[in-house]
Order: structure tokens, then sequence, then C-alpha cells
């Protein structure tokens, strides 16, 4: 976004190398000098936080790979054979389950992120789309990466979810025994599960390439959502981003390894430590906790396939935002009304996230009696989750649309540099400079 | 404000989800003070011994523990360590705990099946040629694996403490099928077998627990402790469903250690990039 490289070659190889592959110029114009708006506050340090979750993943995912069996009679025991025998063989696969974990927490709050600053917004789509498109290929990742480790778990949610296919009239039945390797789950769904989940994170990884051209070529968004006007709003990447996205990485990093060493199955159903059955189906299947809120989703709905479009649908809207929203404004710091609704959507996120936990005839409320409508109790995790569903679609379809016409948002500042920024600098400004000769 | 609430928020989102399924209908499993509990508890090593003898006298009788070798009886942070063999397939106790037990294995010259005492490297036998031998001898019920138990039940292994001394007698009400078993702490359904007459009972929802197939096994004195302790059936359970954590998370302790150094050097690490971000950005308004 910045037109001219800045970059200059230092010696005789770089400058040969620049004139045949400029490639330590791309890195120089993207990582080093690129300009970013000076006042991104920590929700910008999740992308970052975001690349080197796909890192720690695939390094794991590799290893692990190397000691793992992807046969039904030999996955259970391969995975309590990395956790036995192989030299920190539980380091590794403790990093890979919980990694899955951290790597949805980062990506949810850096898609609420995009979602209040209005990120998604003219020149972006196609910045949002790619994410979008990302997210799709993680959950898929991860859903078939949870598949082979062959436990209960594993087994019965591969059955529950591959079914869903089969709820699509006529073609269903076709497709879902393609997609299974034959007439139920199975080694043959395993060893396909095995395969697409080593291929699709090197999917993943090539739309973080383009995600990242987009945003290098739109520029990033700032918490003013205004575009920067002069060099005074931007400051180069390196080392002012740099640095604080190491922070931020390192203490995210703190969180992560106190899930890995400490509490390394909570995260996880005790379920998944039993060996897979297809004879005996556990009590109440429930999916990992970043998958509950399409869970409540799907069975909020009472007829199968609408619920199966509901849970989809829930996902596709995101694609459709950048043409729903029809406010002016990006930044939600200066749409009250649009942050008083936001902050109701994370509240309903939530709330679906609970009740998909749940069983959907389980009382909300413990001992209140009420009555009955559509076959269900009114005080019960399905009703719950209905109202919450209406109202995830109600914010996409009919909320952020209308708000944008209806609502009085309050004056943006004329630059980014020009309101009263949170923090001012802490030493005059003639001992400048130097920190970036440092960096 | 805001940013903090929502950071919150997210951490509980997470804390709160992982675990939270419905309610089982079993009495909560007792609180024990386990010494291998918070983040730098171990196994209590004596307890693991004991835990091993209960065990091998009598769970092993129909339950086996397939990804578990007797060579790792004598693994770091296992029952029978020992610092004078690191590699425990020369401690002389594992040895000889090994030989105690016959394996199946096949004579090279002959091709014949035969028996011998195992030996560290071995797994430890399976009870039964066959799962269906093992439904068989059980009443139509299959022991479970106990490998990873501790791991598979939730509460772990207070729930299995909880589990071995739960058989009480069964409220007034219940019938108890044949060949079954009332245990207050089993997740089960006991509605099939509650049956009250009282007109005001008959809306009162089924006690908690469930029926199982297993009878009660402990009892005091069963298995008398080499290192003194009183062998009560309480303590025969405790101990034995420690020594089934251990051979669940065999490496909690190498964990525990390792996570330690990890966090000393990742809050040393934050803390040297929050100084040269500080630093970094002295001078920039933000």
């Amino acid at each position: 976004m910045s037109g001219h490289s800045t970059y200059e070659p230092k010696n005789g190889f770089s400058r040969w190398l620049d004139q045949r592959l400029p490639v330590t110029r791309l890195v120089w114009d993207s990582f080093v000098d690129y300009p970013t708006p000076r006042n991104l506050n920590y929700w910008w340090t999740f992308g970052g936080i975001l690349s080197l979750m796909l890192g720690v993943q695939i390094v794991s995912g590799i290893v692990l790979a190397m000691h793992y069996t992807p046969s039904a009679s030999g996955a259970f025991a391969s995975v309590e054979h990395i956790m036995r025998d192989v030299n920190y063989g539980w380091l590794i696969r403790y990093t890979h389950a919980n990694g899955a974990s951290m790597f949805f927490m980062a990506v949810y709050i850096h898609m609420l992120r995009g979602l209040y600053y209005g990120s998604f917004k003219p020149p972006r789509e196609v910045l949002w789309l790619l994410g979008c498109v990302i997210y799709g290929l993680m959950m898929a990742t991860a859903f078939m990466g949870y598949v082979l480790p062959w436990g209960q778990m594993s087994f019965h949610g591969a059955v529950v979810i591959t079914n869903i296919i089969g709820a699509i009239p006529v073609i269903g039945g076709p497709i879902l025994t393609w997609l299974q390797g034959g007439f139920a789950v199975d080694n043959a769904t395993l060893n396909r599960f095995f395969s697409l989940h080593y291929l699709l994170p090197f999917m993943i990884a090539g739309v973080v390439v383009l995600h990242v051209w987009a945003l290098h070529v739109v520029g990033q968004n700032n918490p003013t959502g205004i575009d920067p006007k002069s060099k005074v709003d931007t400051l180069p990447f390196t080392p002012y981003a740099t640095v604080k996205d190491g922070f931020a990485m390192s203490v995210f990093l703190i969180l992560f390894a106190v899930f890995v060493f400490y509490m390394p199955n909570s995260l996880g159903h005790a379920d998944n430590y039993i060996e897979a059955n297809p004879l005996v189906t556990p009590q109440h299947i429930v999916p990992e906790w970043y998958f509950l809120p399409f869970y409540a989703i799907l069975r909020a709905v009472p007829d199968k396939v609408m619920g199966v479009v509901a849970m989809f649908g829930s996902i596709g809207v995101l694609f459709a935002l950048p043409w729903l929203d029809t406010s002016k404004v990006r930044s939600m710091r200066y749409r009250p009304m649009a942050k008083l609704y936001f902050i109701i959507l994370l509240v309903v996120c939530v709330t679906l996230g609970f009740c998909g936990a749940k069983l959907p005839d389980d009382q909300v409320i413990p001992g209140l009696e009420t009555f009955k409508v559509m076959d269900s109790d009114l005080n019960s995790f399905v009703w719950l989750s209905r109202l919450a569903t209406l109202y995830y679609f109600a914010y996409f379809l009919i909320i952020t649309p209308l708000l944008g016409l209806i609502e009085t948002p309050k004056p943006t500042p004329e630059t980014i540099a020009s309101p009263a920024l949170s923090h001012p600098p802490t030493t005059p400004a003639g001992a400048a400079a130097d920190a970036e000769k440092k960096g | 404000m805001l940013r903090k609430l929502t950071v919150i928020a997210a951490a509980a989102m997470t804390l709160a989800a992982g675990p939270a399924l419905a309610a089982s209908h079993a009495e909560e499993p007792h609180d024990i003070a386990y010494s291998f509990e918070g983040p730098f508890g171990k196994f209590d090593q004596a307890q693991l011994q004991r835990g091993y003898k209960v065990y091998r006298e009598v769970c092993s009788a129909c339950h086996s523990m397939k990804f578990v070798s007797f060579r790792n009886l004598g693994d770091k942070g296992g029952p029978f360590y020992d610092p004078k063999y690191p590699n425990p397939n020369d401690n002389p106790v594992v040895k000889a705990l090994a030989a105690d037990i016959q394996v199946p294995d096949i004579d090279t010259e002959t091709g014949d099946a035969i028996t011998r005492p195992a030996t560290p490297a071995d797994r430890f036998p399976h009870p039964y040629p066959n799962d269906y031998a093992a439904r068989a001898g059980n009443g139509g019920a299959l022991p479970p694996d106990l490998s990873v138990i501790a791991k598979g039940r939730e509460g772990g292994p207070e729930y299995l403490a909880s589990y071995l001394t739960g058989y009480l007698a069964p409220p007034k009400g219940l019938t108890v099928p044949a060949g079954q078993y009332y245990n207050a702490f089993f997740p089960g359904d006991l509605s099939s077998g509650w049956q009250t007459d009282r007109a005001e009972d008959k809306k009162d929802p089924p006690p908690h627990g469930g029926f199982v197939a297993m009878p009660p096994q402990l009892a005091d004195d069963k298995v008398s402790f080499d290192d003194g302790t009183k062998s009560t059936a309480h303590q025969q359970a405790v101990d034995v469903a420690a020594f089934l954590m251990w051979a669940a998370e065999p490496k909690m302790e190498q964990r525990k250690e390792t996570g330690f150094a990890v966090m000393i050097y990742l809050v040393l690490f934050a803390g040297l990039l929050y100084a040269s971000y500080r630093r970094v950005w002295r001078n920039e308004s933000h």
C-alpha cells in the first residue's frame, strides 16, 4: 500500500539476488518497512499469534505422524505408544491437542476483532473472505484430527457429523457412502481423514499467504477505523509491531503452557480415552468446545435438514457480512448502538456454546415448571438455543443492515494521530530515533 | 473496562465449556487428598506399590492392562523405580515381579503355544484369551481394560476410589436385577428398578447411581500390605486408584517438572519482551 519499495541492497550478493529473485525485498517491504497504524491495540496481535499456532500445529503434527498408525485396530494403541514410549511424546501430543484449542481461541478473538472494528468493510472484503475460508479449513482439519485417536468420542463424533451429509435429500446418501469410504465409519474413513488431516494445514498455509498478501495490499485497519492519511499516522512494522507481537505471543504461550503442562486433558472429554467401540454409544456425544455453538444451532432446529442448513448458514452468513453491513463508519468505537448489539452477540455465542454442551431437554432453571411449545418445554436448553440462534441470524441479517441506516454515529476523528491517543510518548521527543536504530 | 471484561469472558468460556457436560445422575466422588495433585504433585511411591499389589491380587483376575509393561513399574516416577537402576529392565524387584507372572508365548523350536515367566519387557498379560471368554466369565459383561481408565472416567482416580467403595445398601423401593449390583457412584440409570408403592413417591426421580455387573471386590484385609499400612477396603480403593492414575499418566512427574522450567523461561522471556516493547515505543504516542 505504501507504493515504492525502500529496500536498498547492502552488498554485491544481495544486489545480484535482488535483480534475479527479489525475495529479500519482499520480506523487507512486508515485515520491516511495512507501515502499520500507530494506534493498533493488543487485539491486533492475534494475527501473529495465529501464524505461530499454525506453525506449532504443523511441526508437532508432522512429528506425531511419524509415530501414529492410521488404522482402526492400531490407532488407539499408537497414541498410547506416543504417550508412553516415545521420548517426550506426551509433550508433542499434548501440545498438538491443546494447540488446536488455543488456535481456535485465537481465531475467535481475531474474528471478533474484525467484526468490532469493521475490518471486513471496503476495501478489505477479499481479506475477510479469505479469512472465512481459512476458518472453514480449520474446522474441517480440527474435526478430522479429533477422529484420529479413535477413541469413543472420535468415533461417534465422526458418525454424527458425517451423517449430517446424509440428511441432504436425494444425493445425501451416495455422498455419505463416498465420504465414509463404505457404509459406516470404519478403517477406510480413518485412513482418508488422516490423509486429509495432513493435507489441509498446508492448504491453510497457502490461504494464509493470500490473506497476508491481501492485507498488505489494502493495509491494516485500526481501532479508529479511519485510513492513515500521512506518515505521521504509521510506524514501520519492525521494530514497533514485531516487538509488540512478540510480547503478546509470549504471554499467549504462557497460557498455552499452563494447559499443556498442568491441565492437558481439561479441554478434552474423558470418553476419548476409551477405545472406539461401534457397539457402545457414549451417553452424550459432544464435540470439542470450539464446535459447541454450531452443535447447539444444529440441534435447535426441529427439522434435521433445516438444522444442517442453519448450521452451515451460520458460517455462510459470515461470507456475506461485507455486503450486509450498511454503515459507513468502520469502528464500533463510534457506533454506540452497534456496540451494544455486538456485546449481546458475544453473550449469545457463549450461551450457544453452553447449550451445545447440555442435553437439549434439561432444564435451564432447575425445578421451574413451564409449558410446552413445539414439543419442547420452554424451560429447556433447546429453547434457549433456539432463541440464541434467532438472535445470531438476526444480528447479521436484520440488525447489521438496519443499524447502518438508522443509527447516528459519534463523530470520527480526522486522522489517527489527531485524537488524544491513550498513550502519549513517555520521554521528550528530543531523545527520539535511537529506538529505531536498535530494532 | 470493556477490554478486561472481554478477556475474562473469553477465559471463562474456554475453561467452562470443556468439562461442562450434562450432569450424570450419580453421587459426587469423594474428595481424596492425593499426593499427585497440584502443579508440583508427585506420586507417593509406597502408595503406588500398595496399589499395584491390589491390582495384581484382585483386579488382574478379570481386567487387562494391555498398554502397561512390567518394565514401566521401574520407570522414573513408577512404583518400583530405583535410582540405582536407570534401566528398569535391570531392576531386580521388577524382574522378580515379572517372573511371578506367566505369559503366553510360542516355543520357537516346536511352534507350540506355551507359557513362560514374564520378563520386564513383557506387557501385562490378558486374563482371558479373548473378549468372548471375558464376557462368558463375567455374566455377559466385558471387564474394561484398565490402562487409561483413570483418564477415561469423569472424575479420574477420585471417582474410581469412590466407585470401588460405592456398593451401598440399595435404597428402599429399588429392585436390583439378578447378576447386577447397585453402586451409588456409577453414572447410570436406575429407573428400570425404581418402583415405589407410596403415591407421593411416584413423582420422585430414581436415586443417584447405577447398576453394575461387577460385584464388590474390596474388603478389609483382603490384600496384605507389606509396609504395615492398615489394609481397609477404603485404603485398598484409594491406593489402587492412585496406581491406575500412574498407569494412565506415567509421565506426569516429568510433565510437571518440565512445565515448571518452561514457565520460568516463558515468564522471563515475556518480561524481557515487555521491557523491549516499552523501550522501543517510549518516544511514540499510540
